[in-house]
């Protein structure tokens, strides 16, 4: 349950927004939930929703608009490779080929252990660094198989090592200058 | 010249508190605070920094639209930052952005707002929580929170994260996704400036336009009109990617610098990549008419396309050589409009779906001649139909392409009949 987990972290995410206005953090908790859980499950929205105290429908609603939310289980690190106009110009459908092939998935496939699942997603304001992906929220840019291949195995190290990066949680919830 | 907006590529370590203040920093607000609000107001007024989220609507004149007196107002950032081909944003953000924070200050100031919003694309989050930093320096420094540098004035400063949706660039629906609703645009009236943040009086701005502001500031309204041409002053940060030898953002002075320079120019990008010959440049990401070598003597200016038929909007350049399949381009493009349709309205919902699904049979070899007549008739019936902007930037990319490389579609399409019927 994040509600407790992240009381008071939540309660000052609140108080970034007007008092009556509890709705406006439904974004970040969503973002928060996810993290938790995994994907917007059912039970993740009906936590947001009960946390913000509107309707669950409501939630749903949002997640469903955007695409950072996954509605289906995902694997532990989420690969989207951008292949929008700009990147595809520098390679990108050949790399995600490339990383399709060395992961031995689809696109919207996750590897059997449940470690990577794959996506292509439309520009992520790094062109100028194509081919790119972003992992988790961090970018990775300038890519090639040998960078691509050094990626995975530091992902995987780090999976084994119990990962202690910043998550999406400590990225939305640092403002803390009040 | 210095950059005016890079500050961080001839002063290093600009993000740093201490740095930016050593170098004039904060001295744009402190001059500010000096003077009354309208004051303010009349110097970004006089300036004429036009709005670089695409739009170049005058700032100053936006800032004047939000109604007087007590009450509370706000300042919303826009860093959504979605454009296909659009990255400068970020670089600001990442690198210079106390300047960021003391245009939305003065901003605030101007407007007697004492509360500022930045809206990040939640795809930035690990650049915003470097940039997190700066924030936290700025309250302790005094320049946010309570009795800013001891004039009276208070103003908080949040970021708010989005979740992956292009059309939350749009004003309204950003202040929808803000607030918590699904983020849609709403039809104008009312405008931000009427009822925008919690349905109070708000001014959205680019963090670029926004970036501007300080130095205009310090140095005086003449002195950056000056800067550009008559219609356009200042200076623009152009992000160019594609296929040239060195994509990247280069800032330039309005009106200055051609297409051709910024493409093949020593301090730009040295060139097309591998050599190859130059095809086409789509000047606006996907939203501005594909544009021939011919606009390559146009300015990088609001209206130094004007003759080709095009425009600046974001300066997001995708450069594409002799090699790029110009229907595989439109398709990707049709593509992304398509994928960011918030689905609103029916021409632009129903209207990316169809173009989509044509320019796809096309491409995969399956197309008629009708089909191109299909695109044609879709994409104008779009045209004046669709509640926001975007309706009409998704049918560019088709128009653009059929009016200027129409054979490529007939070599497609032809392809198909050659091939005997069993
Ligand atoms: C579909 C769509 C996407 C947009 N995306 C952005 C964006 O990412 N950033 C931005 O500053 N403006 C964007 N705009 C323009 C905004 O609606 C608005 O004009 C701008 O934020 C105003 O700021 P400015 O006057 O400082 O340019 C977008 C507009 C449309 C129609
Ligand atoms: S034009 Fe498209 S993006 Fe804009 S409101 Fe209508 S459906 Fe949504
Ligand atoms: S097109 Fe891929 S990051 Fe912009």
């Amino acid at each position: 349950m994040i509600a407790e987990k992240y009381a008071k972290e939540i309660e000052s995410l609140f108080s970034r927004y007007p008092a009556d206005q509890r709705k406006s953090a439904v974004l970040p908790l969503l973002h928060i939930a996810q993290q938790e859980y995994g994907y917007c499950s059912e039970e993740a929205m009906q936590e947001v929703a009960s946390i913000i105290g509107c309707d669950p429908t409501h939630v749903r609603g949002i997640a469903g608009f955007y695409t950072l939310y996954y509605e289906e289980e995902v694997g532990k690190f989420v690969l989207e490779v951008c292949n929008d106009l700009a990147c595809a110009l520098r390679g990108a459908d050949e790399f995600i080929e490339m990383a399709e092939g060395k992961l031995g998935i689809d696109l919207e496939g996750t590897t059997e252990d449940g470690m990577f699942t794959l996506k292509n997603v439309m520009c992520l304001g790094a062109c100028d660094r194509a081919p790119m992906l972003q992992c988790n929220l961090k970018f990775h840019e300038h890519l090639d198989e040998e960078k691509f291949d050094q990626l995975i195995a530091d992902y995987r190290a780090k999976a084994a090592a119990g990962d202690n990066e910043p998550t999406v949680v400590d990225k939305i919830l640092i403002q803390t200058h009040h | 010249m210095a950059h005016v907006i890079f500050r961080h590529r001839d002063v290093e370590n600009i993000k740093e508190l201490d740095v930016y203040v050593a170098n004039g920093g904060y001295e744009g607000l402190k001059k500010a605070l000096s003077m009354t609000p309208e004051e303010v107001v009349n110097e970004i007024k006089a300036a004429g920094i036009r709005g670089r989220g695409g739009a170049g609507f005058p700032a100053g004149i936006k800032w004047s639209f939000m109604p007087k007196g007590d009450g509370q107002k706000y300042i919303v950032i826009n860093n959504d930052e979605s454009e296909t081909g659009t990255f400068k944003d970020r670089e600001i953000l990442e690198e210079n952005p106390h300047q960021v924070i003391e245009g939305a200050l003065i901003a605030a100031y101007a407007v007697g707002a004492d509360m500022v919003y930045c809206y990040w694309r939640g795809e930035y989050m690990d650049a915003a929580y470097a940039a997190e930093k700066a924030i936290k320096d700025a309250y302790a420094g005094g320049y946010l929170g309570k009795d800013i540098l001891g004039s009276g004035f208070d103003c908080d400063y949040h970021n708010h994260f989005g979740a992956g949706a292009y059309i939350c660039g749009e004003e309204t629906a950003l202040l929808n996704s803000l607030m918590g609703n699904l983020g849609q645009p709403w039809s104008k009236p009312p405008f931000p400036a009427q009822a925008g943040a919690y349905h109070k009086p708000t001014v959205v701005n680019n963090v670029e336009t926004l970036a501007n502001v300080p130095p205009v500031m310090v140095n005086g309204a003449d002195w950056y009109a000056n800067l550009g041409t008559d219609q356009s002053n200042g200076v623009k940060i152009v992000c160019m990617s594609g296929h040239v030898a060195r994509p990247g953002n280069y800032e330039v002075e309005m009106g200055k610098v051609t297409y051709r320079e910024l493409i093949y120019g020593d301090e730009y990008c040295q060139g097309m990549r591998d050599g190859k010959g130059f095809k086409a440049l789509l000047p606006s990401g996907g939203s501005g008419p594909v544009v021939l070598p011919d606009a390559l003597d146009g300015n990088v200016s609001f209206e130094g396309l004007n003759a080709y038929g095009s425009m600046m909007g974001s300066a997001s350049v995708i450069v594409m050589d002799e090699d790029t399949d110009m229907v595989w381009a439109a398709l990707k493009m049709t593509h992304f409009f398509k994928h960011e349709s918030c689905g609103k309205c029916t021409p632009c919902r129903e209207g990316t779906f169809w173009l989509e699904k044509t320019l796809h049979r096309i491409m995969e070899g399956h197309g008629t001649e009708d089909d191109i007549n299909t695109l044609d008739r879709v994409a104008h019936s779009m045209q004046g139909k669709c509640l926001c902007a975007l309706g009409e930037f998704a049918v560019s990319p088709v128009i653009g392409t059929l009016k200027h490389f129409r054979e490529e579609y007939v070599s497609k399409v032809r392809q198909l009949e050659a091939v005997p019927a069993d």
